[in-house]
Parts: C-alpha cells; sequence; structure tokens
C-alpha cells in the first residue's frame, strides 16, 4: 500500500522531467531570433546560412528535432554557449558552485532563525512578539529582493562600511586559492588559508543574508501555522495533564510533531531560493548560476539560457521528490 | 429601508436577505482586523492615484531636464529628479498605472482558466484529471521567476511579453487550489440533487461547483498578486520586462541602482512604491482569508 | 484527611464568542471524596469544561471564576509550578479518543514512562520496567510489543488502555475520565469500564465520569451528577435514580428503551425553557 503511494510519486517524476524538457524546447523554438544568425553573423554569406542550419538540423520536422533534442540533453550536452563559447554544462559546473554556497548559507541562516521564530510566535498567540513576527513576515513578503540587497549595500558598505562591497572575494584573494570544489569558503579551509576563507565569508554575508530574510519570512510564517494546530490537539491536553512542564510540551512533544512537514518545507524553500538567487546575485555581483542565466538572457544566448533553466527546474524536481522521501522516512504514519 | 437590522436578522425573510446578512457580517468582521483594512486603504488609494494619474501628476512623465538631474525632494520636485531630471512622484504615478494594469491583466488572465481547469480535472476525474495535473505539475518544477525569464527570454522584452509571461506562470496554483475545493465538494449531497434534477455536466460546474471555490480563490487572487507585482518588477530589474522609458517601478530602480551610493533616493523611492503595493495587497489577502477562508488559516 | 478530595463552589466559565462572552457554566458547586462520582449531560452542557476547570486546563481566554479546591489547595491561585505537581501526579485526565489523545510520533512506552518519569526520581530503565508493569496491569497481553508501537499501530481499546496505564503511572488520587469510551466500539466499551473501575478501586482512587451515557454511568458509579446548561439540575445516589425528580432527568430515564416494557414509541425529550433559568 505505501510501496505503491511511492511507486506512484517515483513515476511521475520521469512525465515531469520530460515535460521540462518538452517546455524548454517550446521555449527555445518560439524565439524571434534565428539561431543559425546568432552563431554565424548576420552578415554571414547564404550558403554558409545553409550549412549552420543543415547541421543544426533546423531544416527537419518538429517532432524530429525534439527527439534529437531530447537524445541530446539524456547524452548530458546542453549545446555551445555563443556567448562563452565553452560548453553549457562547463558553464554551468563553473557557476553552479557560487549559488550553492549562497543558498546553502542563506538557508542555513533562515532556519536557525525562522523556526524558533515561528514556534515562540505560535507560543505567544496574539502577544507582542507574534504580532512582530505577523508583520516581519508580511513585510518580508512584500520587499522586492533587489531592493532590500541595494538598501544593505547602502547600510552596511557605503554608510557603515561593515561588509565588503560586491562580489565573491577581494581582488587580494583572486585566484589565490586553488579551485577544488568551487565553494570558495570550503576551498579556502582546505587550502589552510584562513584569510581568504574570513574574505570569502565576509563577502557572502551580505547577499546570505539578504537572501535569507526572504525564506526566513516564509519560513517562520509556516512554523507558526503549523504549531498553532499541534497545540491546539489533544495530545497536547494529555501532554499539560501529565504534568510536563512548557517547554517539555512545546519542543519534546508539539515541536517534533511538526518537525516533518517542516523538513520538507524547508528543503522546497532551499528551491526556492534558486529563484531569490537570480536577482540577489545580480546585485552584488556574485558570479553564480542566476547572474549566468541573466547575461546569457541579455545576449540572447539561448542555449546558455535553456540550459540553465533546465538545469534549475532539474534541480526544484529532486528537491520536490527529495522532500517527498524524506517525509516519508521520518514520519512514523506514512513510513 | 437597507437597516443593520434588517442585514443582522437571524431570520432573514428571502434569499437577497441572507446573502447580504453574511456579506455584512463578512464585512463587520473585517473591519475588526486594524491591518486588513489599512492595506484595504492602500491599495484603493493605489488605484486611484493610477486612475487619476493626468490630475495628480506634478509634471509630464517624459519631460526631461540635464541641468536639473538627480535632486533630492523638494517642493517642485516632491520625491525628486532622477540622472535625466523627470520628476520622481510624477513617474511614481504613472508607474502604478503600468504595475496595476499588469496586475490585472494577468488576475484576468490566469483566474478563469485556473478555476475551470482545476474545476473540470476535479469534477471529471480520471484520465483529464491526470492529464491536467501532470501539465501542472510541470509548471510547478520551474521557479515561477526563472521560467517567467525564459519566455521574456524567447519573445521580445515588453510589457506584453512580461504580462504573458507570469500569466503562464502564475495559473498552475490556481487550477490547484480549483481541483482540491472541488474534489472536496463533488460528492457532497446537493451536487448529487442537482446531477439527480438533470443538470448537465457543465452546468454543475459552472453554477454549483466553481462559486464555492470562489472565495478561496479571492483569497489567494489577493495574495498573489503581491507575488506579480514583486515578479514583474523583478523582470523590469533585469531588464526584461517594461522597457526605459517607461516608468515601470522595476525598471526605474535599474537605471537608478548606480546612485545608490550618492543619490540614495531616486533607487530607493520606488523600491518603496513597490514594497507599499505589495504589502497593502498582502495584508488585505491576509485579512480577506480570515473572513472568507477561515479553514486554511 | 479532612480535606474533601473535591470542592467545587459556585464555578462559573465563559468563552470569548463573537458577541461577547457565551457562558458555559453557570454556578456549579460539587463536592467528592474518594469515590465514584458520574457526571452527565448532552453535549455543550459544561461536564467536560467543569473536569478540565479543575485541572487548569482551559484554555487561556476562558475567564473562569468560583472557587476549585483539590485537596485542600487552592487551584484558582496555585503558581504554575504547584499546577505541574498536581496535574499527572495527583489528578490524571483520560480523554475520548486515543486517536487523538496519544502523541502521533511517540511509542505508547515512551509516553508512559515519560508520565511516570516526571513525576519519580528514577532511572530510564526504572521508567521502562514501570511502563511494561502498567501495560500489564491494563491488561495488555503483549506489553513488549504494545511498548514501541505507535499509536496508529494499536486498535481504539489499546489505545485507551496506553492512555489509562499512563494517567495512572504516577499514582493520582484522582481520575477524571472525560468521555473515555465513546469513541470505542460497544463490545469494548463496557470492558474498558470495567478496567477502569477494578483500577480505581483497588487503589482506592476516586474517580470522576463525564459521559452523556446516563444507564452507563449509573452502572459504574455510586453517584451522579446530572448537567443541564451548564448547572447541575440535580444530583442523586445511583441506585436511587429511579426515583430522580428533576423533568430532565426523568426525561433521559424515559428515552431508553426497556426490554422489560417494549413501546411503539419512545417519548421525545420536551425541554422547559424554565430549566435554564
Amino acid at each position: 500500500m505505501r510501496l505503491k503511494a511511492l511507486g506512484a510519486t517515483l513515476v511521475t517524476v520521469p512525465i515531469t522531467l520530460f515535460g521540462l524538457v518538452l517546455v524548454t524546447f517550446l521555449i527555445g523554438r518560439v524565439v524571434p531570433i534565428d539561431p543559425v544568425l546568432a552563431i554565424v553573423g548576420d552578415r554571414a554569406p547564404q550558403e554558409v546560412v545553409e550549412r549552420a542550419r543543415l547541421e543544426l538540423g533546423l531544416d527537419r520536422p518538429l517532432i524530429e528535432q525534439f527527439l534529437r533534442f531530447v537524445v541530446q540533453i539524456a547524452s548530458g550536452d546542453l549545446g555551445r554557449s555563443v556567448m562563452t563559447a565553452n560548453p553549457v554544462t562547463q558553464d554551468i559546473a563553473r557557476f553552479f558552485p557560487a549559488t550553492f554556497e549562497l543558498a546553502t548559507v542563506a538557508i542555513i541562516l533562515a532556519s536557525l532563525v525562522g523556526v524558533p521564530l515561528g514556534v515562540l510566535a505560535a507560543v505567544r498567540q496574539g502577544g507582542w512578539l507574534d504580532q512582530s513576527v505577523r508583520l516581519f513576515c508580511l513585510a518580508g513578503h512584500s520587499l522586492p529582493v533587489f531592493v532590500l540587497g541595494l538598501l544593505s549595500l547602502l547600510l552596511f558598505y557605503a554608510k557603515l562600511g561593515w561588509a565588503p562591497g560586491p562580489g565573491r572575494q577581494g581582488i587580494a584573494y583572486e585566484d589565490m586559492v586553488d579551485v577544488r570544489t568551487g565553494v570558495l569558503t570550503v576551498d579556502a579551509l582546505l587550502a589552510g588559508d584562513w584569510g581568504a576563507f574570513w574574505d570569502a565569508l565576509a563577502h557572502l554575508a551580505q547577499p546570505a543574508g539578504v537572501l535569507a530574510f526572504f525564506s526566513l519570512a516564509y519560513i517562520a510564517r509556516m512554523a507558526r501555522a503549523f504549531m498553532l494546530a499541534e497545540l491546539s490537539s489533544e495530545y497536547v491536553t494529555t501532554a499539560r495533564a501529565k504534568g510536563l512542564s512548557e517547554t517539555r510540551i512545546i519542543w519534546r512533544h508539539a515541536f517534533r510533531n511538526i518537525a516533518v512537514p517542516l523538513v520538507t518545507v524547508l528543503v522546497l524553500t532551499y528551491a526556492g531560493l534558486l529563484e531569490g538567487a537570480v536577482l540577489t546575485e545580480t546585485i552584488f555581483s556574485w558570479p553564480g548560476l542566476g547572474q549566468y542565466l541573466t547575461v546569457s538572457l541579455l545576449n540572447a544566448d539561448m542555449n546558455a539560457v535553456l540550459g540553465a533553466t533546465l538545469v534549475v527546474g532539474l534541480i526544484y524536481v529532486v528537491l520536490n521528490l527529495f522532500a517527498d522521501l524524506l517525509y516519508r522516512l521520518l514520519d512514523p504514519r506514512v513510513r | 429601508m437597507i437597516s443593520s437590522d434588517w442585514l443582522l436578522s437571524s431570520e432573514p425573510a428571502s434569499r437577497r436577505q441572507a446573502a447580504w446578512g453574511r456579506r455584512y457580517q463578512a464585512w463587520l468582521a473585517f473591519r475588526r482586523n486594524p491591518l486588513a483594512v489599512a492595506g484595504l486603504a492602500v491599495a484603493l488609494a493605489m488605484l486611484l492615484m493610477a486612475v487619476f494619474a493626468p490630475l495628480l501628476a506634478t509634471h509630464d512623465p517624459g519631460a526631461q531636464n540635464l541641468a536639473n538631474r538627480l535632486q533630492p525632494p523638494s517642493a517642485a520636485h516632491w520625491f525628486g529628479t532622477d540622472e535625466l531630471g523627470r520628476d520622481v512622484w510624477t513617474r511614481i504615478l504613472y508607474g502604478a498605472r503600468i504595475t496595476l494594469g499588469m496586475v490585472v491583466a494577468v488576475v484576468l488572465l490566469v483566474a478563469p482558466v485556473g478555476l475551470l481547469v482545476g474545476c473540470a480535472a476535479g469534477y471529471a476525474g480520471g484520465w483529464l484529471d491526470r492529464i491536467l495535473m501532470r501539465v501542472t505539475d510541470v509548471f510547478l518544477a520551474f521557479p515561477r521567476l526563472i521560467l517567467a525569464l525564459a519566455f521574456v527570454a524567447a519573445m521580445k522584452p515588453g510589457v506584453e511579453s512580461a504580462v504573458a509571461a507570469i500569466a503562464l506562470t502564475a495559473w498552475p496554483p490556481y487550477a490547484r487550489l480549483a481541483r482540491a475545493e472541488t474534489l472536496r465538494i463533488r460528492d457532497a449531497d446537493f451536487i448529487a440533487a442537482v446531477r439527480m434534477a438533470g443538470a448537465s455536466p457543465w452546468r454543475i460546474v459552472l453554477r454549483h461547483v466553481a462559486p464555492v471555490c470562489i472565495p478561496s480563490l479571492i483569497v489567494r487572487v489577493t495574495l498573489d498578486m503581491s507575488s506579480i507585482i514583486l515578479t514583474a518588477a523583478g523582470l523590469g530589474f533585469l531588464g526584461l520586462g517594461a522597457q526605459p522609458p517607461l516608468p515601470e517601478w522595476g525598471t526605474m530602480i535599474a537605471t537608478a541602482r548606480r546612485f545608490i551610493l550618492d543619490q540614495w533616493w531616486v533607487p530607493v523611492i520606488p523600491g518603496i512604491a513597490i514594497f507599499l503595493a505589495s504589502l497593502s495587497f498582502n495584508l488585505l489577502g491576509d485579512g480577506l482569508r480570515d473572513v472568507l477562508d477561515p479553514k486554511q488559516r | 484527611m479532612t480535606n474533601p478530595l473535591v470542592e467545587i463552589n459556585d464555578l462559573r466559565v465563559d468563552f470569548p464568542g463573537p458577541n461577547g462572552f457565551v457562558p458555559a457554566v453557570r454556578g456549579v458547586s460539587l463536592t467528592m471524596g474518594r469515590e465514584k462520582l458520574g457526571i452527565v449531560g448532552e453535549s455543550g452542557s459544561g461536564k467536560s469544561v467543569t473536569g478540565r476547570a479543575l485541572m487548569r486546563l482551559l484554555p487561556p481566554q476562558a475567564r473562569v471564576a468560583g472557587s476549585l479546591r483539590f485537596d485542600g489547595i487552592d487551584i484558582a491561585a496555585a503558581t504554575p509550578r504547584a499546577m505541574r505537581a498536581l496535574r499527572g501526579a495527583r489528578i490524571g485526565l483520560v480523554l475520548q479518543d486515543p486517536k487523538f489523545s496519544l502523541n502521533p510520533i511517540m511509542t505508547a512506552g515512551a509516553q508512559i514512562a515519560e508520565a511516570w518519569a516526571t513525576h519519580r526520581r528514577g532511572s530510564a530503565k526504572e521508567a521502562r520496567d514501570a511502563a511494561m508493569s502498567l501495560l500489564d496491569q491494563v491488561l495488555i497481553r503483549d506489553p513488549r510489543r504494545v511498548y514501541d508501537a505507535y499509536p496508529h499501530e494499536l486498535s481504539g481499546g489499546m489505545g485507551q488502555r496506553v492512555m489509562i496505564a499512563m494517567m495512572l503511572a504516577p499514582q493520582p488520587d484522582l481520575l477524571i475520565a472525560d468521555e473515555p469510551t465513546s469513541a470505542l466500539d460497544a463490545t469494548v466499551q463496557a470492558e474498558i469500564l470495567r478496567l477502569i473501575d477494578r483500577l480505581v478501586t483497588d487503589r482506592g482512587m476516586g474517580l470522576m465520569l463525564i459521559s452523556h451515557d446516563l444507564p452507563l454511568v449509573s452502572r459504574f458509579c455510586d453517584r451522579v451528577a446530572v448537567m443541564y446548561a451548564g448547572r447541575i439540575v440535580e444530583e442523586i445516589a445511583a441506585r436511587d435514580l429511579h426515583a430522580a425528580t428533576h423533568p430532565y432527568t426523568r426525561g433521559l430515564l424515559d428515552c431508553m428503551p426497556r426490554l422489560d416494557a417494549p413501546r411503539a414509541r419512545l417519548p421525545v425529550l420536551a425541554r422547559d425553557p424554565r430549566w435554564l433559568a
């Protein structure tokens, strides 16, 4: 019975992935820019254009083109970026670690603050803490990430001078640390270079803080809602009737019950951070996947755009699946 | 004739009285939430500002005055001037037109589609349901902004393609919501009664199932408006939404962001406008949810 | 031993509603010793609220007035710490449906052991042994299996036994059972009530059995208090129930089908607005 439900979930994954590829393909097909001209340039002679068209298989029926596209992607080839002249997969491998680092630090910050905030707001429902958290969450939902980023730069970089400016590392440390994982803080630690580590961390603080703020609002809101539902349930009355302390009731009974759905929320928020990363990276000149995507967009570099979109979609699907599996694993009722 | 006694009567004499009485009760409950009322007030004020922008504006939104650029707020220019000496207050007003126009366009495109798809899928069930839900899955598999970005890239950047892109990415949650509501009431006795009275499936969906989904859909739409505003502004900021010289708020921030360190008010003022617009819809939606849809708090 | 176990004097409880406070309990006075008292009434009559008020388990927005004493301790004035020492250790509470009243993600044994360990000093091993022995006392045949089972793996009757074991773990003086069998199958109901009855008698505890089922209560209790709309309308020894005088009690009794005197049609309970006064 339970295995069947799991099977059903697993079956949907390839279908979703197929849809993902189809949508990406279709987006690529509606481009008004001629992909041939983008490669050979407007001034190329007619026969060069024709040859490129044949090489790209653009004279074939749409279905055949799609099948080629699927086969090509399945073999891990996302085409070549016009802008960087590298294979898109290679570009993504180079830019992704920066985004990964940013999003990971952000989700850790957001969870560490957001979860206790939401839980305490629920415990003191209607109190001043609850009201402030509610207002704070709404404000978090309403502020554009790029405005917060600009304000943060204005305050912490320009006025207070607490944070280094945009970018991922100071000029003094540029290319000083061997790239192993691509995650700068980890690489610096592996190299034992504390100076580079602190520099990377300082550069990370601002964008990660800005990015964390948004997921924080959502996480606190969800934690509060889950917690309210649990606190009004009968087993909490039972726990009180047993004479347990409020702390024990909150953390050992109610919180452990929300831990499972909360982990799911955290995983999904983590996936959502990829979206916030696009804007945050632009503000802070953070050389990650988001910036790669926007720069490619503005240069009409469709292979890069579609490749990056597909990768982000793939990560999304995988994280969704992961959240689902985690839920099944952690909750004794569905295990 | 319409007194609060008539509205609050516990024994309404007609269906009309009952319906208005229920609405009045909801309004009374809504009014007790000061934040929600504030949200409604700000949203209405924005709407009026957008509609009467030409009357409220103090300058021409496109008029440049390079001798007078990047001025701080003053009596002549309430919100200062931008890098081309244009009046920021005037541009904010006209920007409200673009932003709210985009929001309305997206909602008008998305809500009916989502409602119909969801109700049809939920009511029909079977293969139709499965296919439609798979399709929503695919769309939900992309982060919203990134899918919108890819769409806009494929079309030409501009207000219309931004609206189309946001609409394309915004409908699946509505379909999901409508489907869930439909599943909840599909087997209810009153639907069975209508079916036995010989109503066609279309009539059942349109006249009996869809109206039940409306309250939660309204709540969702209101809360979604803020996210549409943010996505539109985000696209504008990345240079893929409204194009300069259009005074769209996100676009205004994009062109003014290099002045953040010295003339910080130039990019910050449109930011505040976006924040207020988005916050007002969030507060409004939050208040409406408590009133219209108490079960999904 | 001079104090009665429970002394309730003019208890009033109001809950905030959309149009001002709504009374749930309107002046209940009650005294009980180590006896078995049944509180009977329809839903909304305030019987559960009375029981929970005694443990101060009502939601914070409830307004409570009047005096509640347990073994001479003033419940309204007790500090939270004193209240915690009272809950579980001296008063136990069995709720209606084990499906909701047991923590779904803690094993049955862990929940019993926790109740034991909260009020007694002892090692984890001792808590475990105590829980095993309690499971045995509530007549569970395979305590080891049940100890490690999650609530959703237990039947309703088993769950309620776990609940009882948990509430008896710290050896309280009073057990409040709030509709303990309403969520169970009819065949299990009598079993659970007999179990409660025996455990309470053996330990010389007081029992407050809250139920809507008058005949059931009268079978297991010494005394019955009938509640209607937030008041006790009649207090009577269970064996004298046939001589009840209040029309509401009479009405409830008359609604019962009887094997020895079959009737074609059961009378409908006629409510008298004067009962509300």
